[in-house]
């Protein structure tokens, strides 16, 4: 019911923001071509599979270790494989475990840090000795040993990295749900008998929401820093399934007798992919709080 | 100032025991048997029993957690099963070497960063402005084990600068005697130049590494604060009392404008030691870094445990040292204390 009285003004919203994207895209080019990029790391992600040259697990041992050519545009690996066809198809696993980590921690850091901050007292004491143990930590060490502890997984690699994120979004979410929660629209709320749940989920969360989407394009970067920094030291993922971090790993041996190109191209991918996120979460910074700009 | 120093040494004893308790939850958190786990793959019934009586894990979980502890007060941190070394002797030989790494690679990148940031903030929008601007935002999409890579590739496969990245000692040395466990310092103690020049060499590289990786927040943090003093009325006010441009800079900007920097050391720490772990595989550096991975890779988990207690404890030391540090810094902070 209330979607037909909603709609038409959440439409002139949207297209307020696209006209706004567009200003600050205009203005800011850098933001534009981060943008294209992560719509190409998208498209790769989506149908890289099926639009690569090569299978990316078929070993050709007679083309083995061949530098870029042609045929191979980032040359062939020790079994013959072909590195591109690789680093195409790994765009999807290194996407999902960034997304699927970011999401889970969206969800356990936002709901905790909105809650610690909207309630206060206990709720807020144990959000925040939680987030603090959590901080207490280097992060990738921590993320080491809980991928170590729960077991030699993808979805502990997605875990570990959401759990050592979790402090960053329980703190921004419990300032933000903090500053608002005396502020006279909650206060109309509750005067006209709304519960503190609802007040929660309708009048705080919509507002938090958007500084939280640009912390999660923020950490897209560290994620999957992250997840292939534990691929790397052999967590998680095992060959031969394409992924960067893990491809990294298996050409580092190749680097000190000069193939290069085995860790190289990987590697480079991951590094387009976490300055693309860096970029975009920047770019959307300005566009939800102009007052931030750097 | 002693009262700061023993306030914030009383405000890291919940970090440590929230770390302790961590670290025993993960050791609980094993999937399946915990025993099974530490006795090892090849473990009989028979044999995993016994482990799970030595280990007391057939106790209650608050009990277990008690004798975790005590054996935490006593230094004892489970013995490898790999190398059947008690781990807290093995941690303590590897240590200076991942120490040593860490600390030369926090020096490079401080020795860069700083001037880099101050520069960029004395001239705004210059051609210097905008090199910091693609160093800082380079440098946090670098992968650190990517990075450590090319420096090889460049500079011991192409030019042949820098030797294998074998360790911290080409085979030819023998290691210092033992005082510090620095090669570096204990070479120096010991009159062996060509040991020091041989243990910078194999150090230059992965200190480069992590001096690259820690470089971003230390030059934004940097030129941000910079850029701030001196926007500030006591500047302008030596400014304006015609004191030289460099007095300014060094003397009143520099020295107010590091306090912001000294607690972004406290996050760049945090990363340092995490990729600690990346450029020591990558190096081959016998640290602790090592040591833990490939522990971790043999589902060897007293090492892996014991690396995480003592990486955590090492990093609440060194926020408390910051904290310190800061105190000393700045008289407004003691004061409050």
């Amino acid at each position: 019911m209330t979607d037909i009285a909603a709609a038409p003004r959440r439409d002139t919203a949207l297209t307020a923001l696209f006209r706004h994207a567009r200003y600050v895209i205009a203005e800011n080019p850098v933001t534009g071509f981060a943008f294209a990029l992560f719509v190409l790391i998208v498209l790769a992600a989506i149908l890289g599979p099926n639009i690569v040259p090569y299978n990316p697990l078929s070993s050709d041992t007679a083309q083995a270790l061949k530098p870029p050519n042609a045929h191979h545009w980032f040359g062939t690996d020790q079994l013959g494989r072909d590195v591109f066809s690789r680093v195409i198809v790994a765009t999807r696993l290194d996407f999902f475990i960034a997304v699927a980590s970011v999401a889970l921690v969206f969800l356990m850091g936002g709901l905790a840090g909105v809650a610690a901050g909207f309630f206060g007292g206990w709720t807020d004491r144990i959000v925040g000795r939680i987030a603090d143990t959590i901080m207490a930590f280097p992060l990738f060490v921590l993320a080491m040993g809980i991928v170590a502890a729960l077991g030699n997984t993808v979805q502990n690699i997605v875990l570990a990295t959401a759990i050592v994120n979790f402090p960053l979004y329980a703190r921004i979410a419990r300032a933000e749900a903090n500053v608002r929660r005396e502020a006279g629209f909650v206060e109309a709320a509750r005067l006209s008998g709304n519960s503190d749940w609802r007040i929660l989920a309708f009048q705080i969360l919509p507002n938090v929401f958007p500084i939280l989407v640009v912390q999660m394009s923020l950490t897209m970067g560290y994620a999957i820093l992250n997840a292939a920094g534990l691929s790397f030291i052999g967590l998680g993922v095992r060959p031969p399934t394409p992924e960067w971090g893990i491809m990294v790993a298996e050409g580092a041996a190749f680097m000190v007798s000069g193939e290069w190109w085995n860790a190289f191209f990987p590697g480079l991918a991951l590094m387009v992919a976490v300055f693309c996120f860096n970029l975009l979460g920047d770019g959307l910074r300005d566009m939800v709080d102009p007052r931030r700009r750097t | 100032m002693l009262t700061m120093i023993l306030k914030r040494a009383a405000m890291a004893i919940p970090s440590l025991i929230g770390v302790v308790i961590v670290t025993f939850l993960l050791t609980r958190a094993l999937p399946g048997d915990p025993a099974a786990y530490f006795a090892g793959p090849a473990a009989t019934p028979q044999a995993i029993q016994e482990v799970r009586v030595k280990l007391g894990l057939d106790k209650p979980l608050i009990e277990q957690f008690g004798l975790y502890v005590l054996d935490l007060g006593h230094g004892n941190l489970g013995n490898s099963l790999t190398t059947g070394q008690p781990v807290l002797t093995e941690l303590r030989t590897r240590l200076p070497a991942s120490a040593e790494l860490t600390l030369l690679g926090l020096f490079v990148s401080i020795v860069i960063a700083v001037p880099l940031g101050i520069l960029a903030a004395t001239r705004p929008n210059s051609l210097i402005d905008h090199a910091c601007r693609v160093i800082a935002t380079l440098g946090v999409s670098l992968p650190v084990f990517f990075t450590g890579l090319i420096l090889v590739y460049v500079f011991y496969y192409l030019l042949g600068w820098a030797p294998a990245p074998l360790g911290r000692l080409d085979v030819f040395f023998d290691p210092p005697p033992q005082i510090t466990g620095f090669y570096l310092i204990d070479s120096l103690i010991a009159r062996q130049p060509e040991v020091f020049m041989a243990s910078l060499k194999q150090l230059i590289l992965p200190a480069l590494t992590l001096g690259i990786f820690s470089l971003a927040p230390i030059a934004r943090m940097t030129r941000a604060s910079m850029l701030a003093v001196l926007s500030s009325d006591f500047v302008r006010t030596a400014r304006a009392s015609g004191l030289s441009p460099f007095t300014v800079i060094v003397t009143y900007a520099f020295r107010n404008a590091m306090l912001p920097v000294i607690t972004t050391l406290g996050m760049v720490f945090s990363f340092l030691l995490g990729a600690n772990v990346l450029v020591e595989k990558v190096f081959a550096w016998p640290g602790i870094g090592s040591y833990a991975v490939e522990a971790l890779l043999a589902s060897d988990f007293a090492p892996v445990q014991g690396f995480v207690l003592t990486m955590a404890v090492m990093y609440v030391a060194l926020n408390l040292m910051i904290d310190v540090l800061y105190g000393l810094i700045d008289p407004r902070v003691r004061l409050e204390a």
